[in-house]
């Protein structure tokens, strides 16, 4: 008998483990169906703790519109922390979803949406407590069909051993697809079992089933060829594109859990894919053609969202929410539908731009206004035009004084280190731009209390970015061009106590980056660090670099690569790349041209307020920019 | 000078309920901390019409009366709410109800008496339900006597601010032997009923059945259960087996 509940065994053991509830589920909006009545059953898994994973939205989504379908049956499951992970271990207790804590291992697909490649080892865990076989070649037709979505399977071939398919891109129509095709196997007595049902889901060009492709390499290690083993699979698969957001008006019903999470806010995506042609970001480059939203769906999906669920905080979600045509509209018609109300706006994107401060003064019309974030990416105006973010000193100066004029107390600023062709005084150049930014914020509030935090992430180069070329730097380089720019806050008498710097050492973004950029040799070291126990990289009290690279020294040992060769080595356009049979429709060439431009220090405009710069993907993909303005207007609405 | 909210402050409290609630079956996992959000978030999906602080970040009026541990389930959870707007108590009742997740339910709500006591000074002991899954009734029952026959047992309790030792006899004000088949659905085993009465520091079941190990060498096998059954004040009548608490909302 299949699909029955664990919770019986399990319940003993939650007393003893950190916040247990994050273990029960039952949180609102959550669906519990017959198991015998499903044609089709899926697992969904965030391969993160229940905080991080249950806010995820593309989980939600593919969750509720798959338990729409009479027939299908949809259930969550999360990374379970160390400490009951070894009391399920102990006491045989499997992975187990929480709506109705049913054993992973029972269902038919088993599907895991990576944001971050450092969520692989949390992949090997769960599939090894669901008595699945860590190796997908050891799998039999007792085993759910696993399968990989999200950012990072766009290359998934570190984890070409783990998994048997992959989808690109947009999750909505695609799992409806593999869903169709799996029950239509079932419905005719599952032919050819594993293999048939894997194939057919390999030749429907919907997923990536990477058992269906040989790699070969050449003696110095670089890849010689990716070419299928089987008839009919296709030589390159494309990414997924949903066209009319319109259309996927989704989550409806989000769940809101008991537990406390890292989000507690409705999330309502404004639009997806973004043209900026920000040349480091990943999210950009691969969820292109943009698609807006628009403003009466937005109005509906706010209205509807806060009255099914109780929560007193809606986001407005893309890649650069102020892009969006109608905006203002939105701003300005969400901020009078909840005036005198409990409810709160957040507009968690970050350009650099004034008309920012005027929709953040809008939605915080009569709220608290404690910080705004912007986000000039890197320190010096060079280093901009070389990733492209196009904003100049003065672009950024403006905008903070009419921030910390309006009565915002803190502004918060991300920058990068480890850009190509970065320098010491590239990095070092932030400690100056906040001086300017203290300095300003003093003059335009009248206030000595204002402050400005500074945040540095790692630059990690992703691939179907123009930075997929290039050599990642070494992680003693980063921590000294931080440390130096921390000596220059520090040294800095007039301002220096107003700033607030935070970064982490860059020992992680080297083990992200050979997991990014990896092919399938990787794997063995992801294996070898997870039996090694890792667990959570992406949490800095769980991640041991230590334990990485001497998995990477074991795995590639007596071979050309290296944690080196996969990270701080430079590519040159003639070296086929891991990932260049997965099309993100993104034309390499013109990657290449852009790669060269960002050298050349030559910036590009955005394609939606000038001519198109033929990056490749709407003629590759079939798609357009779908942008308004409507000319609609958001109401109308009530307040609930 | 810094900035006011705009226009009118919120609505005052025109009326005070005193609400009865549960936390079951699953449920008993979640927090205090959990339980408010959630129950904020019920009260603005329920639509009734809950007051709230001035100020930036309003807060409803909501204050809750010692809640049950982590982990414990109850049947006698309470709190008060103050509302804007005059509500037929049962209506708020079903609204509540119907808004909280299966295990959350709402029993009761009365209004409070405008000039009567406070519900804090309405609660001073909790009647738990400790139920030892894997113990014999028979061995249950006599740590339970012996543990009763001391006049004082400290036990020591991780706190945030390191181990703290409690006099866990000291609360205990009656105990008896439950019903071992109290749930249905499980094997039948020691069952334990204790009166508690509310001290600072608490003394909370998982240090009743720590006071039970230590008086009586009693082993548990597996994860003990405990059950809050009712809270209220004392009868002025002597300290009895099975006695009955007060029920705070009359």
């Amino acid at each position: 008998m299949t699909g029955v509940s664990v919770f019986d065994r399990l319940e003993p053991l939650l007393p003893s483990v950190r916040k247990p509830v994050q273990y029960v589920g039952g949180e609102l909006h959550a669906v519990t169906k017959d198991w015998d009545g499903a044609a089709v059953r899926w697992a969904l898994m965030y391969p993160d703790a229940y905080e991080v994973g249950l806010p995820n939205q593309g989980v939600q989504i593919l969750y509720e519109l798959l338990n729409e379908r009479d027939d299908v049956l949809a259930e969550r499951t999360y990374s379970v922390w160390p400490d009951l992970e070894a009391l399920m271990r102990e006491h045989g207790i499997p992975q187990f979803t929480v709506d109705g804590h049913r054993p992973v291992g029972d269902f038919d697909l088993f599907g895991i949406s990576f944001s971050t490649e450092l969520g692989y080892t949390n992949l090997l865990t769960a599939l090894d407590l669901a008595g699945i076989p860590v190796a997908a070649s050891e799998r039999t037709d007792e085993h759910p069909v696993v399968i990989a979505g999200g950012h990072a399977a766009f290359n998934p071939e570190p984890i070409a051993d783990f998994i048997d398919a992959a989808v690109l891109g947009d999750g909505e129509q695609a799992v409806l697809a593999i869903t169709d095709l799996v029950r239509a196997w079932k419905a005719e007595g599952s032919p050819d079992g594993r293999d048939g049902l894997l194939l057919r889901l390999a030749t429907s060009g919907v997923v990536y089933v990477p058992a269906f492709y040989d790699v070969t390499y050449l003696p110095d290690g670089r890849i010689q060829r990716v070419a299928p083993n089987r008839p009919g699979v296709p030589w390159r698969v494309a990414k997924q594109t949903v066209m009319d957001l319109d259309e996927w008006p989704y989550p409806k019903q989000p769940l809101v859990p008991l537990a406390e999470t890292v989000h507690e806010r409705y999330s309502v995506e404004i639009f997806r894919g973004c043209t900026r042609g920000c040349r480091f970001c990943q999210a950009g480059m691969i969820t292109r053609p943009v698609r807006e939203r628009s403003i009466t769906t937005i109005g509906e999906m706010v209205q509807r969202g806060v009255a099914a669920t109780g929560f007193e905080e809606v986001g407005l979600l893309s890649l650069s929410s102020a892009d969006h045509s109608e905006i203002a509209s939105v701003a300005k018609g969400l901020a009078d539908v909840y005036e005198g109300t409990n409810v709160s706006l957040s507009l968690p994107s970050t350009r650099v731009d004034a008309f920012n401060v005027t929709l953040a003064n809008e939605l915080s019309r009569n709220g608290r206004r404690t910080g705004l974030t912007f986000a000039p990416e890197g320190g010096s105006e060079r280093m901009r035009k070389v990733i492209n973010k196009m904003v100049t000193e003065d672009d950024l100066i403006r905008t903070v004084a009419t921030a910390y004029g309006n009565g915002w107390r803190q502004v918060k600023l991300y920058f990068m280190c480890g850009l190509p062709t970065e320098t010491d005084e590239d990095v070092t150049a932030i400690a100056g731009v906040a001086s300017r930014v203290i300095e300003t914020g003093r003059q335009a509030s009248g206030r000595r209390d204002i402050r400005c935090t500074v945040s540095i992430g790692g630059f990690v180069p992703k691939p179907h970015t123009p930075f997929q070329w290039a050599a990642q730097l070494d992680h003693e380089t980063v921590d000294r061009r931080l440390a130096a720019l921390k000596a220059a806050v520090v040294k800095d008498k007039n301002f220096g106590k107003a700033i607030g710097l935070r970064y982490h050492d860059g020992r992680p973004s080297i083990i992200e980056g050979m997991l990014s950029r990896g092919d399938r040799r990787v794997g063995a070291a992801i294996r070898r660090a997870w039996e090694d126990g890792a667990r959570f990289d992406g949490w800095s009290e769980h991640f041991s670099f230590e334990r990485w690279v001497a998995a990477c020294g074991a795995a590639f040992a007596d071979s050309p690569v290296s944690l080196d060769w996969y990270t701080t080595r430079e590519r040159e356009l003639s070296e086929v790349l891991p990932w260049d049979h997965l099309d993100s429709g993104l034309d390499k060439d013109w990657l290449w041209g852009d790669w060269q431009d960002a050298i050349g220090e030559t910036e590009v405009e955005d394609c939606r307020w000038s001519p198109c710069y033929d990056c490749g993907v709407c003629p590759s993909m079939g798609t357009e920019t779908q942008v308004g303005p409507t000319g609609r207007a958001l109401l109308p609405l009530s307040p609930v | 000078m810094s900035r006011q909210p705009e226009g009118p402050p919120p609505p005052p409290v025109v009326q005070r309920l005193r609400v009865h609630y549960t936390k079951r079956g699953r449920l008993r996992f979640i927090s205090h901390r959990d339980f408010a959000r959630a129950f904020e978030r019920a009260l603005h999906r329920s639509g009734v019409p809950i007051a709230f602080s001035a100020g930036f970040s309003p807060h409803p009026k909501v204050s809750y009366a010692g809640a049950a541990p982590t982990g414990a389930a109850s049947e006698a959870e309470y709190l008060e709410i103050g509302l804007a707007e005059r509500s037929d108590p049962e209506s708020v009742r079903e609204a509540l109800d119907a808004a909280l997740p299966a295990g959350l339910d709402v029993v009761r709500v009365v209004a409070a008496e405008p000039d009567g006591p406070a519900l804090a000074d309405r609660i001073e002991a909790s009647t738990w339900r400790i139920r030892l899954p894997g113990v014999a009734p028979e061995t249950g029952e006599a740590a339970l006597a012996s543990f009763l026959a001391l006049d004082e047992l400290k036990v020591e309790r991780a706190t945030k601010q390191g181990p703290r030792e409690v006099d866990a006899r000291a609360a205990i004000v009656a105990g008896w032997p439950g019903d071992p088949r109290s749930e249905a659905d499980s094997l039948p085993c020691a069952t334990l009923e204790v009166v508690v009465r509310h001290l600072t520091p608490a003394v909370r079941p998982d240090d009743v059945v720590t006071a039970l190990r230590r008086a009586a060498g009693l082993s548990t096998p597996a994860a003990p259960v405990a059950t809050r059954l009712a809270q209220g004040l004392l009868d002025a009548a002597p300290p009895q087996a099975a006695m009955q608490l007060v029920d705070p909302l009359g």
